[in-house]
């Protein structure tokens, strides 16, 4: 373990921790947005493997990575609209239709994938872009300024997102309609509109989630690849008490326990990777735990509205 | 002529299930014309390969017996208002300790080291529930997310007990270093009802158990708090019961069904512990539940069809060359149909109210 205490070990650690928390920033901010409304959209996982899929298929096939990103982002915006006429107008219950949508998203991007490739191919995929000046400074340049555009975009999410939450009129309506919906709708404010925006924004992330897995850091597709990520996501809304600040501290602890744990599967040292790789799953349930003492959770999360109800 | 229509209207809502699978098999059908497949042949395949023959009907009824299994655990978790996702996790922890027991005594005679290999099993899912149990009624944490987590870490200690610790002596020996534990004493084998097939007592103790879990549902004191809880955990509480205790108990019994589910597939089919011992069994079983209607005897036929499909799919992916992932996919359609629909049921329970 001495090892890990040298600059070099360290550096490269931290680099590809602040890589790694991508996914859970795009994942865990579009759920904060739907959480925040008062929906419990489980089924990030399958929008994940459908968007990871959706990019690198569309990235392969025309060569053009941004447009794989889009077609993530726009098979996002359809099963997340697809979760919110589940959740919103038929009013199902939150927790099972998202396990659906997941069964669905796992099945028909390991159908497509079998159908399409057959095996595992790589693609070239976003390279990483020195930002000029602050990519020279020393130590802190290599770690946070010579990364991907997705990389950039995912932390930049986050004060927009506490922006948009935080200071405008829409970010009022989300965070009322998940308090009181009642109350809301008797000022006019449309619970279903906004939550069909929520839902339907958390799904664009989850797919531009996905696809940042796919291609711009692993730059392949495999079956069920994203390996229960995108619950840590939803785990991590929780965790970060719905805030985006509190998001972004989730997903920097999860990703650096996943970069440790990466340098310990490939040292191989004392420790059995199987046990490495279940870092992860331990700590959410531990950081759950912790999260409760001081949960301030939407009023209305997981209820359905419908007017005159309650 | 309102009697008929309440007949009617009963029976609409116990066909809402079959009309939620039909309506996934029609979306199937666009989807296998949409990847060039001739639907009509691919669903023919399916059946005659679920149920055409012999060997079809046991294999379906194999694959049937976990799920019934996990189903009848999710039915005693989701009724009593808990949402247990963790069926995977919990029946890779019964597979390993019934393995475990039965590789630990292998000098026992089998009519003591079944049974006890079955019970850990049992205790293995139980406790891997009970964890998510305990976490819930005591500190109020979300079990879909901890039960999720449950089944990631069951996944890699199974991983590394194959590979280390429970490894096959034998595979070291060749030096081939498949995960896989030895194979058990051949006296804690579960018996064979068919010859040449791999259908076995696991079955009738499944079947069996679905009778119980009705009679302890619907006849016994804790049942009937269990269900009060999941169905009005305010009312529950004013009615003096420990909300928090039978949360946690419909979590770890749900955990004992599919740790048993686990044992039998080790017990009846396997004969030793695997690395993809159950193959999405945990999330199968949350379907079959659904689809049964979150009635212990409802999940005996949906099982059945659901393992069906998981057979069929195999013939079907050699027949028209579709991946039977196709598959996974329908059966998160049907959850999603089956939990839409219910929409129908409070729409009528409501009119029911206003309108007598």
């Amino acid at each position: 373990m001495g090892e890990l205490f040298t600059l070099p070990v360290l550096l490269g650690i931290a680099y590809s921790g602040v890589r790694l928390a991508t996914p859970y920033l795009y994942a865990a901010l579009g759920e904060m947005f739907a959480q925040r409304s008062g929906v419990l959209n489980l089924g990030v996982e399958g929008i994940m493997l459908m968007g990871a899929y959706t990019g690198f298929f569309v990235g392969m096939t025309t060569g053009n990575l941004w447009l794989g990103l889009l077609s993530a982002a726009l098979v996002g915006l359809l099963m997340g609209l697809l979760m919110a006429f589940i959740s919103v107008t038929l009013q199902a219950e939150q927790g099972i239709s998202g396990i659906g949508l997941h069964l669905f998203g796992l099945g028909l991007s390991s159908l497509l994938f079998k159908k399409t490739f057959g095996g595992v191919e790589s693609i070239s995929g976003f390279q990483p872009v020195k930002i000029p000046l602050l990519g020279d400074l020393p130590l802190v340049g290599e770690v946070f300024f010579n990364h991907s555009v997705l990389v950039y975009g995912a932390f930049l999410l986050v004060p927009l997102a506490a922006w948009v939450l935080n200071r405008t009129t829409l970010g009022l309506r989300i965070r009322a309609v998940g308090q009181n919906p009642e109350a809301a709708d008797s000022l006019g404010v449309s619970v279903a509109g906004v939550r069909y925006f929520t839902v339907s924004l958390g799904g664009v992330l989850a797919g531009v989630a996905g696809a940042s897995l796919s291609i711009a850091l692993i730059n392949l597709f495999q079956e069920n690849m994203t390996n229960g990520q995108g619950f840590i996501a939803v785990a991590l809304v929780y965790f970060g008490s719905w805030s985006p600040l509190g998001v972004l501290a989730g997903a920097l602890l999860f990703s650096f326990v996943n970069a440790l744990q990466l340098w310990i599967q490939v040292k191989g040292i004392n420790l059995p990777s199987d046990v490495a790789v279940m870092m992860p799953y331990v700590l959410t349930i531990a950081a759950l735990t912790f999260a409760v003492r001081r949960a301030r959770q939407p009023a209305a999360l997981t209820k359905p509205f419908a007017r005159g109800e309650s | 002529m309102p009697y008929v229509k309440r007949i009617l209207s009963g029976w609409a809502e116990a066909l809402l299930p079959v009309a939620a699978v039909a309506l996934a098999l029609l979306i199937g059908a666009g989807m296998l014309l949409a990847l060039g497949a001739d639907p009509l042949k691919a669903y023919s395949a399916m059946l005659q390969g679920a149920a055409g023959s012999v060997s079809g009907i046991t294999q379906t009824l194999v694959k049937a017996t976990p799920l019934l299994l996990v189903g009848l655990g999710i039915t005693i978790a989701f009724r009593g208002g808990v949402i247990n996702i963790g069926g995977e996790g919990q029946l890779i922890v019964g597979a390993l300790a019934a393995t475990a027991m039965a590789l630990a005594f292998p000098e026992w005679p089998g009519v003591i080291l079944l049974p006890l290999a079955l019970a850990a099993g049992v205790a293995g899912g139980a406790a891997w529930g009970g964890v998510p149990g305990v976490l819930k009624a005591r500190l109020g944490v979300n079990e879909i997310l901890s039960t999720i987590m449950m089944n990631q870490i069951a996944i890699q200690l199974s991983n590394y007990l194959l590979r280390g610790p429970m490894i096959d002596p034998a595979e070291i020996a060749r030096g081939t270093q498949i995960a896989q534990s030895a194979q058990l004493p051949q006296q804690v084998w579960l018996i064979r009802l068919v010859p040449r097939t791999l259908l076995n007592g696991g079955a009738i103790i499944a079947v069996v158990m679905a009778v119980l879990v009705y009679i302890f549902l619907w006849r016994t004191t804790i049942g009937y708090r269990i269900r009060a809880v999941g169905l009005n955990a305010e009312a529950a509480r004013y009615a003096g019961i420990r909300v928090p205790v039978y949360q946690a108990l419909a979590l770890v019994l749900g955990g004992a069904f599919a740790g048993l589910a686990g044992a039998v597939e080790v017990l009846g089919v396997q004969h030793r512990m695997l690395e993809g011992l159950s193959g999405g069994y945990g999330f199968s079983g949350i379907v079959a539940a659904l689809f049964g209607k979150l009635h212990p005897l409802g999940v005996i036929p949906a099982s059945i069809l659901f393992g069906g499909l998981l057979v069929g799919a195999d013939k079907m992916q050699r027949a028209v060359q579709v991946p039977s992932a196709l598959i996974g996919a329908l059966q998160g359609l049907v959850v999603l149909f089956v939990v839409s629909s219910d929409i129908w049921a409070r729409y009528r329970a409501r009119r029911r109210q206003t309108y007598g």
